[in-house]
């Protein structure tokens, strides 16, 4: 018999004697502890990112081009990698396009596969977030074809656009309410801060493999 | 026999087994409560971890309801476990994921390196596994002419000194930073003798992003596979699991096939409860939900995702339902942050792949009780591993029961373990059944309760090993019975 089919008997006959399975979970637990206001909830997550090391910069939506360039010119004017075709791609591309102290741009637009070195020496990247986690300060990274997942990883300052307006109490009700089950992309990620360890004697140290330092430029509007 | 590769000048291309020397338990111990240094990283970093995770969970009450609803999540999971596992392999598959089944170490390192060969791979990455250490891959690979190389930093400083993880979650734990220091001085080329972490991570993280980009596959453990979604969840705080996952070609995942859940959003408990067990976070840095290769139409990710399901021993802990109780564990390392005897003996004493309180369960399933016959005994019972257990685990209670197996005669039926009667002894045995009848049997009590009151001057000082620790105690110069029956004014 295959291991498949072996494997599967004798789990089989371990529960033969068993009540059968279990009912549903009561999921109170996960949610009671977290009610917050809408505007309690971005505050803490504002507050968490930072308590992470993450820097949070409160811009708008006309304004944020302009807060982003200025912390690129403060950083050095990184070379920056954009998805090729998002929103935010477009509005950055027409305030960079009559400007001449702006960064160098790349565009993410072919398989990694031809240029994977290349991608390794790029300094920045900015991508969009589907919204945060109140409870823990998590950004929600959900990669698309047009927005590669390589861009929140491989380059060392990592910036995220965040829409204050997409904000929820936990993880379990980010998947619950938002349906994550029915509608996953390839690779969903959270993002709570810069990549970080403490494997050598419990010594906290930032970019470990990931991002060095993460920006978060935080898009407040009206909720609606 | 556990191995690991032995590093070289560049930082282990040609990786050379060697072998970690199996001395009994009992002689580890002892060597380890005689090394200074390693006692006092252990004790810094336990004190440490338990402090962290007392502080995240300051809440008795959410703590209880929420360990209570992991502890449902995973015993559910395990009730319909064969189901769920063939819902994940369809899932998966669905998903583009290739799913492969293995009965033994023996069998998932085939299938890994069948795998590799398939791409003529020869440089690998990989993050943290345990299932991997289990399987012992890197030294399979390594005599196959494949380096396999650990990018965890923890596992990447074990590797290099030739050792393997004396934690679960802090792999060098046991080593101090002048040690990473002078290791790394002397494997990696060019390097200075310094002992700033951050001028020492980022050493690391030098060497390890070009074998990122050189690497053909990358491997990875799971921390939780769900079962409705075929998503392999993987939980860590450097991103060098994104990287195993994301930038080779190829990427292969090991899991033990406890580790499903059925829904999706099982998964959010068991995370908080995992982060905030393991390391005191509130959350861990990157939570990777991957669902599979590369798309049509996709930049990135990798184009061939591959998942190993591993029993090795796991179906035995399974059939029995108090040993089943096992299987719940979520990897979260609080049992041995809390243990007294892993704080002083640290964790390569133990000899396994999972070391304290956790390891004294599990690896008797794995290795069979023949060759883990100390472990079961290595607890004091205090019952700080239970309390802390986020998915309720009676470990105590557990450790009670593998001893009784141990001490049960070999062909005593039923038979639930492997290596059952591993301690069994002829004389322990006899001295029990005296001790039994002495005790049912009214008047061969009374006699020898008389006879040790009346010779209680002439009874031995010492029993040995029993009093290296205690003093003994000396029986009254009358019983009991013989109080009680002067009072009631009864003559026997
Ligand atoms: S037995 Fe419990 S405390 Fe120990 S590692 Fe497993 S889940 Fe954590």
């Amino acid at each position: 018999m295959s291991a498949k089919a072996n494997i599967l008997q004798a789990l089989r006959q371990g529960l033969a004697n068993a009540p059968g399975p279990l009912g549903d979970s009561d999921y109170q637990a996960a949610i009671a502890p977290y009610a917050f206001t809408h505007a309690d909830a971005v505050t803490r997550v504002k507050q968490l990112l930072c308590a992470a090391h993450a820097e949070v910069i409160d811009s708008t939506h006309d304004t944020w081009p302009a807060d982003l360039t200025r912390v690129l010119q403060q950083t050095g004017m990184p070379a920056t990698l954009l998805a090729p075709q998002t929103d935010c791609t477009l509005a950055l591309r027409a305030y960079w396009a009559d400007r001449h102290d702006v960064p160098s741009l790349r565009l993410f637009d072919q398989a990694i596969d031809c240029w994977k070195a290349d991608l390794f020496q790029i300094d920045a990247a900015l991508t969009e977030c589907e919204g945060a986690i109140a409870a823990t300060g998590s950004l929600i990274i959900w990669p698309t074809p047009q927005a590669p997942r390589t861009l929140s990883l491989v380059p060392p300052l990592h910036i995220v656009l965040w829409q204050t307006r997409s904000v929820w109490n936990t993880l379990f009700e980010a998947m619950q309410q938002a349906e994550w089950a029915s509608r996953l992309p390839t690779n969903a990620l959270l993002v709570s801060g810069p990549s970080k360890t403490a494997d050598i004697q419990q010594t906290l140290a930032y970019g470990a493999h990931g991002p060095k330092r993460l920006i978060v430029l935080a898009i407040d509007e009206p909720c609606p | 026999m556990r191995t690991a590769a032995q590093p070289t000048a560049t930082g282990l291309e040609a990786a050379q087994p060697v072998v970690v020397t199996q001395s009994p338990f009992k002689e580890r111990a002892q060597a380890a409560l005689c090394d200074r240094s390693l006692r006092q990283s252990f004790r810094g970093a336990m004190d440490f971890l338990t402090a962290k995770r007392a502080g995240v969970f300051d809440d008795p009450a959410e703590w209880q309801a929420l360990s209570q609803l992991g502890e449902h999540i995973r015993q559910r999971a395990l009730s319909k476990l064969p189901d769920l596992l063939e819902q994940l392999e369809h899932r998966c598959q669905q998903n583009g994921i290739h799913v492969h089944w293995a009965e033994s170490t023996e069998q998932a390192n085939q299938v890994v390196h069948g795998i590799l060969a398939q791409h003529q791979a020869t440089q690998v990455v990989k993050g943290k596994s345990m299932v991997s250490e289990e399987m012992a891959l890197n030294h399979y690979l390594a005599e196959r002419g494949v380096a396999c190389l650990e990018s965890d930093m923890g596992e990447y400083i074990v590797q290099l000194a030739g050792e393997t993880p004396s934690h679960i979650i802090m792999p060098a734990i046991h080593k101090s930073k002048a040690q990473i220091a002078a290791l790394f001085a002397e494997h990696l080329p060019g390097v200075p003798y310094t002992e700033d972490v951050d001028a020492l991570i980022q050493i690391g993280r030098q060497v390890l992003r070009q074998k990122f980009l050189d690497a053909e596959v990358g491997i990875s453990g799971v921390n939780f596979a769900v079962a409705e979604t075929g998503t392999l969840c993987l939980v860590e705080n450097e991103g060098n699991g994104r990287m195993c996952t994301t930038v080779p070609k190829v990427h292969i995942a090991v899991m033990g096939i406890e580790k499903v859940v059925e829904k999706l959003i099982d998964v959010a408990p068991l995370y908080s409860l995992l982060t905030r067990s393991a390391t005191g976070q509130i959350v861990s840095t990157y939570l990777n939900l991957i669902n599979g290769p590369r798309r049509p139409g996709e930049l990135d990710g990798p184009q061939e995702v591959h998942l190993v399901l591993l029993d090795n021993g796991r179906s035995q802990a399974f059939a029995d339902t108090q040993l089943r109780a096992t299987l719940q564990c979520i990897r979260c390392g609080a049992c041995m942050n809390h243990c007294p005897v892993y704080a002083r003996i640290g964790g390569h004493a133990y000899g396994t792949v999972y070391p304290g309180p956790i390891g004294q369960i599990i690896s008797p399933h794995l290795l069979g009780l023949q060759a883990t016959p100390a472990l079961p005994g290595a607890s004091s019972l205090c019952g700080a591993c239970g309390d802390v257990c986020p998915v309720k685990i009676p470990i105590p209670a557990l450790l009670t029961r593998l001893r009784t197996e141990a001490a049960r005669p070999a062909n005593e039926q039923p038979h639930a373990m492997r290596g059952q009667g591993a301690n069994a002894n002829l004389r322990e045995r006899q001295l029990w059944r005296w001790w039994r009848w002495l005790n049912t049997s009214p008047i061969a009590y009374r006699l020898l309760t008389w006879l040790l009151s009346r010779a209680r001057h002439h009874l031995p000082k010492q029993l040995k090993p029993w009093t290296q620790v205690r003093t003994l105690p000396r029986p009254a110069p009358k019983t009991l019975h013989e109080l009680m029956r002067q009072r009631t004014g009864r003559t026997s």
